[in-house]
C-alpha cells in the first residue's frame, strides 16, 4: 500500500475548481424576526385572527361615535326595538329595555372588555416575568422557596380567588383586571422560569459572565430577549382567557355596575330578555366569541411562527 | 411512589389550609354585618344572636373554631336561610351539578377521543379540518353563550327539549351538551396532537412490520399511548366544567351548587359563600391530586421528576 502511494506522480492530480457560487447562500438572509414575520403571514388562520382583532379593536374605538347616542343615554320612546323588524333612526343593533342604543353599548362594551383583558395581561406579564426570571436565574434556595409558593398557588382554583377578591373589592375596571391577573401570572412565571433554566447553562451566558456582565445586564440584555417568544405566546392565550373571565363575572353579577357596559354585562342584560328579544344577547355574544376565536387563532399562529419546533 | 404521593398530599393540605385562611379573613373584612338590620335589634338580642353564631369570641378563637369544624366537615349555618346548615344545602344541590358535570365529561371525552383519532389518522382531509374548526370554536364560544343559544333554539323555538328547569333526564340534556363543548374541543386537540406524535414513532413501524391488523395497531399501540398524556387535562377540565356549571345552571334554572353559589354571592350570605368555596376548592384540588397520582401510575417518567423536585 505504502509503495503504491510513492509511485503516484504529481501530474496525476489536478487542482479542484473552486467555485464561490456553490458555497454562496443565494436566498436572502433573514433575521429571526423577519423569519417569524414570514412564517406568521403565510398562516391564513393567524392572519384572519389578527385582522379580526384589529377590526374589532378599531370598532371599539370609533364605533360608539358613529351615531348620535352614548352608552348611557336612555330614551323611553324606543324601548326594545329589534334591528330585524324596523329600524328607528340609526339604532343599527336595536335598543335595550331602557331604550339605550345597543350599537353604541356593544362597541363601548367590547372596548371595556378589551381594556380589562389588556390590563390583566400587562399585570400578568410584569409579575410573571419578574418572578419567573428571578426564580430561574438565581436558582438554589431562592428558587426552591419561590417554587414552593407557586406550587401552592397553582393548586388554588382561579375561579375562587377571582370571586372572593371581587366580593371584597368594589367591582370596577381595575379591580376586575387585578382579580383576573392575580391568578394568571403563575402560569407566566413558570414558563419564564423553565426558559431561564434552559438558557442559563448555554455558552454565551458563560461568555458574557466571563466578560464581566452584571446581573442586571445579564437579565436585560442576554436572557430576557431570548425568553420573548414563549412570553408572547403565553400572553396571547392569557388575553382571551381574561376576556372570558370578565364576561363570566359580568354574567354572574360580579362585573361592572350599570350603566357601565362590557360584553359580559351586555350578555347578562340581554339574557334576561332572551326568550322575547334574542337579538339583545346575539350581538355581544357574537363579538365575544369572535374575539376569543381570533385571539386563539392569533396565539396558534404566533406559536408556530415564533417556535417552529413546537409546531403540532 | 409512596414519597411522590406523600409530597402531593402535603401540597394538597397546605393549599386547602391557605384557601381556608384567606377565605376566613377576607369574609371578616367585608363591609356590612351578617345581621340584616342591625341598628333596630335590641342590644341583648344582638348579643344572643352573635353568641349563637360564635361571633362574640375574639378573632383568633373564631378562626380556630372554624378550622376545627372544617376538619370535621361542618361548614356552618347559612346566614340567610334560618338555621339551615351549609353542608345540608350542599348535599341538596350537589347531585344535580354532579350529574350535569359527569354527563358532559363522559360525552365530551368519548366524542373528543373519537374525533381526535379520526382527524389524526385522516390528517389534512375534510374531516380533520372540520374537527380543527370545531375544536377552535369550542375554545372560543363561552359555555354561557352556547347554553343561551341551546335554550333559545332547541327549547323555545323548536320545542324539542325543555328550555329550563330540572327533574327528568330530558332536562339535563341541553345543559350537559352546552358544557361538553369545551371538553370536546380540548380532548380532540390533545388526542390529535398525541396521536400524530405516536404514529410517527418507530414502534408503529415495527407493529406494522409484524403484520398486525390496522385496527389492532391503532387501538392497542397508538391510542393507548396517546391517551396517557391526555389524562393530565382531565384535572384542568374539571375546573373548567365547574366554572361553566355556575353560569349554565343559572341559564337553565337548575337548583344545583353553581346556582346556589351565585345566589349566595348576590345575597351576601357569607357563611354560604365560605362553605361553597371550601367545598369547590376541596373537590377541585382532590381531582387534580387524583389526576396527578394517576399520571404517576401510568407514566413512570413523571413520577421520577416529581420525586426529585
Amino acid at each position: 500500500m505504502a509503495a503504491n502511494i510513492k509511485n503516484l506522480s504529481p501530474d496525476l492530480f489536478e487542482p479542484a475548481e473552486f467555485d464561490h457560487t456553490k458555497e454562496e447562500i443565494s436566498r436572502k438572509r433573514l433575521s429571526y424576526w423577519q423569519d417569524v414575520r414570514r412564517r406568521f403571514f403565510s398562516n391564513t388562520g393567524a392572519v384572519i385572527g389578527l385582522v379580526l382583532i384589529l377590526v374589532i379593536g378599531m370598532m371599539a374605538i370609533i364605533g360608539p361615535g358613529m351615531n348620535d347616542y352614548n352608552y348611557r343615554q336612555q330614551d323611553y320612546n324606543v324601548q326594545n326595538i329589534s334591528p330585524f323588524d324596523r329600524i328607528v333612526g340609526d339604532h343599527w343593533f336595536g335598543t335595550d329595555n331602557l331604550g339605550r342604543d345597543l350599537w353604541t353599548r356593544t362597541w363601548y362594551g367590547a372596548g371595556i372588555s378589551l381594556l380589562i383583558a389588556l390590563i390583566a395581561a400587562g399585570i400578568d406579564l410584569t409579575i410573571g416575568v419578574a418572578y419567573g426570571s428571578i426564580s430561574g436565574y438565581f436558582g438554589g434556595r431562592v428558587d426552591d422557596w419561590m417554587q414552593r409558593i407557586v406550587e401552592v398557588l397553582v393548586g388554588i382554583p382561579n375561579l375562587i380567588v377571582i370571586i372572593l377578591l371581587l366580593i371584597w373589592l368594589e367591582p370596577g375596571i381595575f379591580p376586575i383586571a387585578l382579580a383576573i391577573a392575580l391568578t394568571g401570572w403563575v402560569n407566566m412565571s413558570r414558563i419564564v422560569r423553565a426558559q431561564m433554566l434552559q438558557l442559563k447553562s448555554q455558552e454565551y451566558v458563560l461568555a458574557a459572565r466571563t466578560l464581566g456582565a452584571g446581573t442586571r445586564r445579564m437579565l436585560m440584555k442576554h436572557l430576557l430577549p431570548n425568553v420573548m417568544g414563549p412570553v408572547i405566546i403565553t400572553l396571547m392565550f392569557t388575553i382571551p382567557q381574561a376576556i372570558f373571565f370578565e364576561a363570566f363575572l359580568g354574567f354572574i353579577g360580579l362585573g361592572l355596575r350599570p350603566p357601565e357596559a362590557s360584553l359580559g354585562v351586555l350578555i347578562n342584560d340581554g339574557y334576561k330578555m332572551l326568550q322575547v328579544f334574542p337579538y339583545q344577547t346575539f350581538f355581544p355574544a357574537v363579538i365575544l366569541s369572535l374575539l376569543m376565536f381570533s385571539f386563539n387563532l392569533l396565539g396558534d399562529g404566533l406559536r408556530d411562527a415564533l417556535d417552529p419546533k413546537l409546531r403540532q | 411512589m409512596g414519597r411522590f404521593i406523600l409530597i402531593r398530599f402535603m401540597y394538597m393540605v397546605i393549599t386547602l389550609w391557605v384557601i381556608a385562611t384567606v377565605t376566613f379573613f377576607l369574609m371578616h373584612h367585608l363591609p356590612g354585618s351578617p345581621l340584616a338590620n342591625e341598628e333596630r335589634i335590641p342590644p341583648e338580642l344582638k348579643e344572643q344572636i352573635l353568641a349563637q353564631y360564635g361571633l362574640d369570641k375574639p378573632l383568633p378563637v373564631q378562626y380556630l373554631d372554624y378550622l376545627g369544624k372544617l376538619v370535621q366537615g361542618d361548614l356552618g349555618t347559612s346566614f340567610k336561610y334560618d338555621g339551615r346548615s351549609v353542608t345540608e344545602m350542599i348535599q341538596q344541590g350537589f347531585p344535580a351539578s354532579a350529574q350535569i358535570g359527569l354527563q358532559a365529561m363522559v360525552f365530551g371525552v368519548l366524542l373528543g377521543v373519537i374525533l381526535g383519532c379520526i382527524s389524526a389518522l385522516r390528517r389534512g382531509t375534510l374531516v380533520d379540518n372540520g374537527a380543527t374548526v370545531l375544536s377552535v370554536l369550542g375554545y372560543a364560544i363561552p359555555s354561557f353563550t352556547l347554553a343561551a343559544l341551546f335554550s333559545y333554539y332547541v327549547g323555545v323555538v323548536w320545542r324539542v327539549l325543555p328550555a329550563a328547569g330540572w327533574g327528568t333526564f330530558a332536562h339535563s340534556v341541553l345543559p350537559s351538551l352546552a358544557l361538553s363543548f369545551l371538553v370536546i374541543a380540548q380532548i380532540t386537540r390533545y388526542v390529535r396532537t398525541e396521536m400524530l406524535e405516536v404514529l410517527g414513532q418507530d414502534y408503529m413501524k415495527t407493529a406494522r412490520a409484524k403484520g398486525l391488523e390496522r385496527r389492532v395497531i391503532i387501538i392497542r399501540h397508538a391510542l393507548r399511548n396517546a391517551l396517557i398524556p391526555a389524562i393530565t387535562i382531565i384535572g384542568p377540565l374539571t375546573v373548567a366544567l365547574m366554572t361553566g356549571s355556575l353560569v349554565v345552571e343559572k341559564i337553565f334554572n337548575i337548583p344545583g351548587m353553581g346556582w346556589m353559589f351565585v345566589d349566595s354571592i348576590i345575597t351576601n350570605d357569607y357563611t354560604m359563600i365560605m362553605g361553597v368555596t371550601m367545598f369547590y376548592s376541596f373537590l377541585l384540588i382532590l381531582s387534580i391530586f387524583i389526576v396527578d397520582i394517576l399520571y404517576g401510575v401510568v407514566d413512570p417518567r413523571i413520577r421520577l421528576t416529581g420525586a426529585k423536585e
